[in-house]
């Protein structure tokens, strides 16, 4: 028993218990022994990372248990350490431990609290064994279980239709995904002999230049498995074509969309990309390919963010765009800078999400932000969080002085992406600066309608509702009054007030972690001497090289996000600040492309009209007309003497046939014994 | 004191005849008693029938033989795959008894009697050793099944049993015929002497074609398929059980037994046929089972799509892939049996299937809500379920010999995600629309005792799979080495056209049944 088995399965333990025992233990216990559990993994985590971070660790593998032996094909449960594993570790932990605490006040009122804290923790359980596998079918139980307990958390309050259908549009979507993945790993363990990670690393450089058959093509081998694999992280991160269930994720808990749709779940497929490195370093094609589908992916999403008005949605969008950045920068070689956004992001997202769950906390289950304004008096520490998230993600900072997690991070990717320098890797560098900019005005535009201004609050049913409640129990008498409640500063007589310490406390240390993310950790993951100590000790490509040629790009290019930002800060002041009516005239005069940003890209509907209505016109299709108009009709029912036959036996005895049969049966083995003893 | 020694196989065979003609003669109360204590009996031969076996010993343990008449000979003997047949089927047996203890208030004795019979035909078919022997218990054990449908069945009975009939005459005939040209040309019924005879290529397509009628229907294969649904939809909940749980398995294991070590040249032949068929079985019964109205016709569509996959697993000529095969049957058995049983523990309460009856059950039954979703997801392969491990090696073993089925039978993964999914949605989540439903109370103890050792078994298949392998792993591959010399090129031909590095191996590792047909 190591520090390792502790930290995977002492939260599989705490679901378990939490989960099954709620009945007895009740909610306090539950909630209780949950995040004493992730309190305690993060705690054990946190040594093994700065081990590798300071040299004195090395990478090794625990193992647990068979899993299957089938032929030549064997896998294991087993728990592999390095430092990729240990970056991930400490994401995973931390981030989860102070949701489960932040869930304490957030879920405060709900019924069901204990089998929430159950499933964030069996998500953990699982996220924990798809960072830690050291084979691809362990990556792939991981890769679904988080898909169970996202599929799960998504739909928690399932008494909402809405819910229900988010939850089964994520399962299915990211099934698409895992279509690829698995054909992908079948692929592997037919060219490779086994499906262990180390020894396909090992292996691949030996096939570079290779063909293989594939649907009767014939195709480059390594480009083939690289997108096949490819096609899973798309699906579990988000990537543009397989990102549709992420918005509508939204519909879980805040809690929820912090741990799993912006820390953690979501970046398993810039996980796997950079655990198999040098795998993808085989293929230039597939690195061609994830830095296109990266690179569109993060432009696809920061342009829809610009429109949205839901709190949570824009945050979702900028996900997705971000998370595209992470695959662009893995495209072009950089996966330490892809893995150290990865780990800002996961703080400063965590930490915007949480903010919004905040806030809307604080505004009674308002998430429209139409319907905000004029916050920032009322709940200064939440806002104070928000800032620190907000000035992360834009990436403020000063070149050659310093600044927040995402300065560090994103102006790493994008001057990797320059430094590349190939056609497709300046595609990604320019569209990198781009959405840069659109990142910095939506990111913006949701501080300022929700905390700056004057309060909307007053249109807003929930608001409404709110203060109606309140108006019944105290003031009986002058229900009307309230009940339509209306007044001069906007607030509608609502008082939002700031969070409790439970919430509160993950705000400020992942603050901490936003702020100063980037500049404690930059060194190890992507300065070219620290880094390649870090990561050699994992399975990590890291190319020195790159990151030197990173450092040289001109000037104008380490300012030029700098400038993006700049550009979207003032833009959105100019916007939301000073005019009051320029958004709505905007979009009045580009309304065609602001409807179809609207609709995002109308991509939902697409997709209904090619898959969704046509899998179930196909299926009441070959039901009515194949099953029962052909098969049964030229089959059973045949000629009209069977059916003539089968009414006839209908009327007669139930059990008819069965003498029939009987009959025949015996018949003929009383022929067959006859003729046996005939010839014997 | 040996195992070997005792007719271990004969006794389990004859435990339930014996109670059956008890339970004949007895009250309602008795006969449940009698046949709960028979098949628990046997489930615990079953059990020292797996601690005896030894994986690494004979290739056919606990034999027995004795003469009946005539050339029927009694003889008895199984190896691994028959042993985790068996277990299956003697593990199901007393969940039926329990399943049908209090919704079977009819002429109970002879519900309990037609249970044991088939307890006794199932088990006999999985180890007889005589071909003849297997032909009797093969056919006859459709009889109590059509006892059950047509006499505890619902509103269609005679229909889905018309059906049934009709469907499985005609493949059991053709069978038989082949049967006896093959015992006239090897000069004996004994399956193991067959197995290593070597028919002429010729005739093995007509032997091989003949039985595919027989265990197609009985698989049943896209498009001989109607008749399951019909019949699950009638059958009482327990019998819905041993359908799904066992009856489907014995045309697996048919061609596992026979098609495939038998005529390796006409298998290999047929196997765009058998790939055909299943990649149609799986596309199409799921698109259909995502419409059905009705939750058994929805689990029996399912059913259709999961049997193919076996098909394609048992085709592809590589231990993973039979090894998958066998272990989708196992999972399927236990897993789609637990869905019926589902169905069954709402369907007492409310006695309807229509999905459209029920909702929000998650409220009011939070435990059944549960074992619910784990079967659902053991349905749809979640990896940690039995599902995955027997999806997960089949398609493996396809990929090697086709990589067009391969890709289009994993889109069952989406589509059945997609089925099950919406099933669940429908029954336990959203509002409670439905006030009957909405009251209705959790599953009791009895019904946890039903589904709880499922349950285990389930995720105990999924996570340590190597104690359901270890037994047919020897057998498995005594069966791809007999096949090896037919063994499909495939059209993936995961071969490298590499000229800088020459000569070119596939696979790296010892294995030799895997290697064929890559050069």
């Amino acid at each position: 028993m190591t520090a390792i088995h502790i930290i995977v399965f002492l939260p599989l333990l705490a679901a378990l218990v939490a989960g099954l025992g709620q009945r007895f233990i009740g909610a306090l216990a539950a909630k209780t022994i949950t995040t004493a559990g992730l309190f305690i993994a993060a705690f054990l985590s946190w040594p093994i990372f700065i081990g590798f971070l300071s040299g004195s660790e090395t990478a090794y593998v625990q193992p647990v248990m068979t899993w299957v032996q089938s032929g030549d094909l064997t896998f294991d449960w087993e728990l592999r350490v390095d430092a990729l594993t240990a970056v991930m570790l400490v994401v995973i932990t931390s981030v989860s431990a102070l949701v489960h605490l932040y869930s304490w006040g957030y879920m405060e009122e709900d019924p069901d609290q204990s089998r929430f804290f159950a499933y964030l923790s069996l998500f953990t359980f699982a996220m924990l064994m798809l960072v830690t596998a050291n084979n691809l079918v362990q990556m792939f139980f991981g890769w679904e279980g988080v898909g169970l307990a996202s599929y799960l958390l998504i739909g928690f309050w399932y008494k909402k239709p809405s819910a229900n259908a988010a939850a089964i549009k994520a399962f299915v979507v990211n099934r698409v995904g895992d279509l690829g993945f698995m054909l992908g790993i079948f692929g592997i363990f037919w060219l490779f002999g086994t499906v262990s990670i180390p020894e396909i690393l090992a292996a691949a450089p030996d096939k570079v230049g290779s063909s293989i058959g594939f649907l009767g093509l014939r195709v480059d081998t390594m480009s083939l498995l690289c997108i096949l694999l490819f096609i899973g992280a798309m699906g579990k991160s988000a990537q543009l074509g397989l990102h549709t269930w992420l918005p509508d994720a939204m519909e879980g808990p805040t809690p929820v969309s912090a741990l799993i749709h912006a820390a953690t779940m979501v970046t398993a497929g810039v996980f796997m990309v950079c655990r198999l490195s040098p795998l993808f370093e085989t293929s230039q094609f597939a690195l061609n390919v994830v830095t296109i589908v990266g690179a569109t992916t993060a432009i696809f999403a920061a342009t829809v963010g610009l429109v949205q008005t839901d709190i949570k949605r824009v945050i979702a969008y900028s996900t997705c765009s971000q998370l595209g950045y992470m695959f662009f920068a893995a495209g072009s070689g950089a996966y330490g800078a892809a893995m150290f956004h990865l780990f800002t992001h996961a703080f400063f997202k965590a930490l915007l999400f949480l903010g919004a769950g905040s806030v809307i906390h604080a505004m009674h289950h308002e998430q429209d932000m139409r319907y905000y304004g004029g916050l920032r008096k009322h709940i200064p520490l939440t806002f104070w969080a928000m800032m620190a998230g907000t000035l992360a993600i834009t990436g403020v900072g000063i070149v050659g002085v310093g600044g927040f997690a995402g300065f560090y991070s994103k102006d790493a990717i994008i001057e990797a992406a320059f430094a590349s320098g190939s056609t497709y890797h300046m595609y990604g560098f320019a569209i990198g600066v781009i959405a840069a900019l659109l990142t910095s005005f939506y990111s913006w535009r949701l501080m300022f309608l929700t905390f700056f201004g004057k309060p909307r609050w007053e249109q807003s049913e929930h608001i409404q509702h709110a203060v109606h409640d309140h108006g019944d129990h105290d003031h009986e008498h002058d229900h009307d009054a309230h009940a339509h409640a209306t007044t001069r500063d906007g607030t509608a007589g609502y008082h939002p007030h700031e969070s409790p310490w439970s919430m509160l406390t993950p705000l400020a240390l992942l603050t901490l972690g936003a702020v100063f993310a980037g500049f404690v950790f930059h060194n190890q993951f992507i300065e070219a001497e620290a880094g390649k100590a870090f990561w050699a000790n994992s399975t990590l490509y890291f190319n020195e090289h790159l990151m030197h040629a990173m450092h040289e790009v001109p000037m104008w290019v380490k300012l030029s996000s700098t400038v993006a930002m700049l550009l979207g800060l003032i833009t959105a002041f100019s916007m939301y600040q000073l005019s009051k009516d320029a958004p709505q005239r905007l979009a009045a005069t580009f309304a065609p492309i602001y409807r179809f940003l609207l609709n995002k890209w109308y991509f939902d509907e697409l997709y209904s009209f090619l898959f969704v209505r046509p899998a179930f016109w196909f299926g009441r299709l070959f039901w009515k007309q194949g099953d029962i108009g052909i098969i049964d009709r030229f089959g059973p029912n045949g000629s009209a003497a069977a059916v003539s036959f089968g009414s006839k036996m209908a009327v007669r005895m139930q059990s008819g046939y069965l003498y029939t049969y009987a009959l025949v049966m015996l018949l003929g083995l009383v022929v067959a014994v006859s003729w046996m003893m005939v010839r014997i | 004191m040996n195992a070997a020694d005792i007719p271990i196989l004969s006794i389990m065979l004859a435990i339930p005849v014996v109670a059956a003609a008890f339970c004949l003669f007895v009250r309602a109360e008795k006969a449940r008693l009698i046949a709960l204590v028979a098949t628990l009996a046997n489930l615990a031969l079953g059990v020292v029938l797996w601690l005896s076996y030894d994986p690494a010993g004979a290739q056919w343990q606990f034999t027995e033989a004795a003469t009946l008449f005539g050339p029927i000979g009694w003889r008895l003997g199984i190896d691994g795959i028959s042993l985790t047949l068996i277990m299956l089927s003697v593990f199901l047996m007393p969940i039926c008894i329990g399943a049908s203890w209090t919704s079977i208030q009819k002429r109970v004795g002879e519900y309990m009697a037609a249970f044991l019979l088939m307890e006794t035909l199932m088990i006999g078919v999985f180890a007889a050793q005589d071909l003849l022997l297997f032909y009797i218990f093969f056919e006859a054990g459709l009889i109590p099944m059509y006892l059950i449908i047509g006499i505890w069945g619902g509103q269609d009975r005679i229909y889905a049993s018309y059906k049934f009939f009709l469907y499985t005459l005609l493949g059991s005939l053709v069978m038989l015929i082949a049967m006896l040209w093959m015992i006239q040309f090897a000069g004996t019924a004994d399956i193991p002497t067959l197995l290593n005879t070597d028919f002429p290529v010729e005739a093995q397509k007509w032997l091989w074609f003949a039985f595919f009628a027989s265990f197609a229907v009985k698989m049943p294969m896209w498009p001989v398929h109607t008749w399951l649904p019909d019949a699950h939809v009638q059958a009482p909940t327990a019998g819905s059980v041993i359908l799904a749980g066992v009856l489907l398995k014995m045309g697996g294991y048919g061609f596992l037994r026979f098609s495939l070590p038998m005529f390796p040249e006409a298998s290999a032949d047929f196997i765009p046929l058998v790939f055909g068929l299943s990649m149609v079985a799986v596309v199409y019964t799921s698109l259909v089972a995502l419409v059905q109205q009705d939750m058994k016709k929805l689990i029996a569509y399912s059913s259709v799509a999961h049997m193919a996959i076996v098909t394609i697993g048992l085709f592809t000529f590589n231990q993973q892939g039979i090894e998958g095969a066998i272990i989708v049957m196992l999972s399927h058995g236990l897993v789609s049996g637990a869905l019926f049983l589902c169905v069954g523990v709402i369907y007492d309460r409310l006695h309807t299937r229509e999905i459209s009856r029920y909702g929000g059950l998650s409220v009011n039954m939070p435990k059944y809500a549960l074992l619910f979703m784990l079967f659902t997801m053991a349905s749809v392969g979640l990896p940690g379920t039995s599902g995955f491990v027997g999806e997960f090696l089949s398609l493996a073993g396809a990929y090697k010999v086709s990589t067009w089925a391969t890709l289009i039978a994993t889109t069952g993964i989406i589509l059945g995600a997609g089925y099950m999914l919406y099933l669940y949605r429908r029954i336990a989540f959203g509002p409670q629309v439905n006030a009957d439903a909405a009251a209705m109370s959790d599953v009791n103890g009895r019904e946890m005792w039903l589904l709880a050792p499922i349950a285990v078994v389930v995720l105990w298949m999924g996570v340590y799979p190597e104690t359901f392998l270890a037994p047919i792993r020897r057998d498995v591959a005594t069966i791809v080495a007999r096949v090896e010399r037919a063994a499909p090129a495939g059209d993936s031909k995961i071969k490298l056209v590499d000229p800088t590095t020459a000569p070119y191996r596939v696979v790296h590792g010892p294995e030799k049944n895997m290697a064929e047909g890559s050069h």
